[in-house]
């Protein structure tokens, strides 16, 4: 017996190491179930920063564009009709109105963190007889490389965008079978074409990304899809990419402009994640409840067994609470110890996951952080588990008559 | 001042069920520091309950228990369980040693449950009272690696551990062949003598009965006779 050691803490040892397979055993129940639950909850986070980063490479969190055309259906006077049927407006390239005044609001909108002012639309790609639809988006790389970080992706070439160069994606030099300085031609619907000079080729790790965008310089976008001296779009990076669409929220609210969120363009993606997060939350919960009713039912046989040494104990001067204590400190030990070795065991996992969990390049397909506030939370979790678990037999066993206890 | 008083003391069980039954009809009793007195009477004439009672792990119906003058029915639980701590021993007829603890610790462990905390001073009386029912041998074996007369004698030395005023001995010796018996005996004759603790021991064997001082008989829960053992054996025959 240790000397600094309190009277509880003894019993409950000893009573733990006296019924020492039985100790084991749900130690090892507690661990294989409080490893579970670190696992799962660091998979799903890994995963769902794996895919938020993913899109946020190409995705502006927010982006402000020009409202919606409408068709206004004439009428001669008041009292006149409305058309039975109003055929709705086909919606043109154009500029957001005074998008300079927006831009500085919204560059002062709390939360935002970058804004970027684009012009883009549909053209073609040609070179020689390889011809592509493109996306063509103009730049000024000084304000977009801080929302989109395009020159993180530049994979040859150079960052810089003069007024003749183009970057382009890895999938559409494949497919026009460009490279740096070559030369690509753009044309629009309305018969605008420029040749560009192809000076850095990127990769966003998405094919459709990679073979449908080109970037060129804002005023040579602005010249080529005639939107002299405008914006077709304002593209917004925010310090919380969960928190676009409240920020959305709020810049509508001002303007006359429409602004989405990539919460509200993905909103499939985020029904599927909270579907995700919800069947992981409820099978962590069944497995926690399993563990709870593992070291209860434990307990329960323990007060069981040893109700006749309670009854001794008690009638030596051991006052109710202590014998409480007793077993509240074997079932907090119980959930403590296990997810230590939960949390060894869900280290091993993670491990193996890392090693085994590869592209065929050799990254790691996702990237599984072990989060140190995990392991810590599933221990504290564990013992709170424990502890309520142990509550029902501790109360029971400081209710024992000593009298029925000792003659049972 | 008595060690213990008992005034018109009644329990009873199933109180407000149609199987209510009294056990103990009024009983007077009173020990003064140092007796050593024997309960007897057949089976189911209250002895058990009435130990129950007098060791305040029981509550009567009606009637006064006083432990050195300190009246126990008032008391709340908490109260009660200290006052029975402090106070009173308890051997019965098994020794109910905690088989999870070494002998040295199971004596020990009264005095730990009152303080909280291990201390220097409790192993020192814990080894004290071992060498006293002459075990210091063994101290060291858990509850379950000794002898059934040997258990016993550490059953009596953890009974002894509060310096209690007041030590129930409910069959200690029940268990026990006749050896083994007077031995445990013995040791409660020698503590008694040399340190003044009171003893009350309830026992079917008149031969052991014969070795107390004062002899109570309950019978049907009333005491029929109470009076003193004028030519007391001390000693065992073997001793």
């Amino acid at each position: 017996m240790n000397r600094i050691a309190f009277f509880e803490l003894i019993v409950a040892f000893r009573f733990m190491r006296e019924g020492l397979t039985q100790t084991f055993l749900i130690i090892l129940g507690v661990g294989l179930g409080g490893g579970v639950i670190i696992f799962m909850s660091a998979a799903l986070a890994g995963l769902e920063g794996n895919v938020v980063r993913r899109t946020l490479n190409f995705l502006a969190p927010i982006v402000i564009l020009p409202p919606d055309q409408v068709a206004r259906p004439l009428r001669a006077g008041p009292q006149d009709e409305f058309a039975a049927q109003v055929q709705p407006r086909s919606q043109q390239l154009r500029s957001i109105d005074q998008w300079q005044k927006i831009r500085d609001q919204v560059e002062r909108a709390p939360g935002v963190v970058a804004l970027a002012p684009v012009v883009s639309g549909p053209g073609f790609a040609l070179r020689g007889d390889a011809s592509r639809a493109v996306s063509i988006t103009g730049i000024e790389p000084e304000t977009y490389f801080r929302v989109i970080a395009l020159d993180e992706k530049i994979v040859a070439g150079r960052r810089d965008l003069g007024p003749t160069d183009i970057i382009i994606g890895i999938e559409l030099a494949k497919d026009l079978g460009a490279g740096i300085g070559d030369k690509v031609r753009l044309t629009t619907a309305t018969g605008a074409a420029t040749i560009f000079t192809v000076s850095g080729v990127f990769d966003f790790g998405n094919k459709g990304v990679n073979a449908g965008t080109v970037y060129i310089a804002l005023r040579s976008a602005q010249s080529l899809l005639d939107l002299i001296g405008g914006v077709s779009a304002m593209q917004v990076r925010v310090r919380d990419p969960f928190a676009a669409e409240r920020i959305a929220e709020s810049l509508r609210a001002g303007a006359a402009v429409k602004v989405d969120s990539w919460i509200r363009t993905n909103a499939e993606f985020f029904t599927a994640m909270a579907a995700q997060i919800m069947t992981n939350t409820l099978i962590r919960l069944f497995v926690g409840l399993t563990i709870a009713l593992g070291i209860a039912s434990v307990l329960v046989v323990s007060v069981i067994q040893k109700s006749r040494e309670i009854g001794i104990l008690r009638a030596m001067g051991t006052s109710r609470e202590q014998i409480l204590r007793v077993f509240l400190i074997q079932g907090g030990f119980m959930g403590l110890a296990g997810s230590v070795l939960g949390s060894l065991l869900a280290w091993g996992f993670l491990l193996l996951w890392r090693s085994v969990a590869r592209n065929a390049d050799g990254t790691p397909m996702f990237i599984i952080e072990m989060e140190p506030w995990l392991f810590m939370s599933a221990a504290v979790g564990s013992m709170l588990v424990g502890l309520l678990a142990a509550v029902v037999p501790a109360r029971r066993a400081a209710r024992l008559d000593p009298v029925v206890a000792i003659r049972s | 001042m008595e060690t213990l008083r008992l005034d018109g003391v009644h329990k009873s069980y199933g109180v407000g069920t149609p199987v209510e039954t009294e056990v103990l009809h009024g009983i007077d009793l009173a020990l003064g520091r140092g007796e050593f007195a024997a309960l007897v009477g057949p089976s189911g004439s209250g002895k058990s309950t009435l130990l129950n009672v007098i060791g305040l792990l029981d509550r009567p119906n009606g009637g006064r228990i006083l432990i050195e003058g300190r009246e126990a029915g008032i008391l709340d639980d908490a109260e009660l369980t200290r006052l029975r701590g402090r106070a009173i021993g308890f051997v019965f007829q098994h020794h109910y040693l905690l088989p999870e603890f070494t002998a040295l610790e199971n004596v020990m462990m009264p005095i730990l449950a009152a303080r909280g905390r291990l201390d220097e001073e409790m192993r020192e009386t814990a080894a004290l009272l071992l060498d006293r029912v002459g075990l210091t041998p063994w101290r060291d074996k858990k509850a379950t690696q000794i002898s059934g007369g040997q258990q016993q004698r550490v059953a009596i030395a953890r009974s002894l551990a509060m310096k209690p005023v007041l030590v129930l001995a409910d069959e200690p010796t029940g268990n026990l062949d006749t050896r083994s018996a007077d031995g445990v005996f013995d040791v409660l004759r020698e503590i008694n003598e040399t340190s003044g603790t009171t003893f009350l021991i309830v026992t079917h064997d008149p031969r052991l009965a014969q070795r107390c001082d004062r002899i109570v008989e309950l019978v049907d829960g009333r005491i029929v006779s109470d009076r003193p053992n004028r030519e007391v054996v001390r000693r065992s025959p073997a001793a």
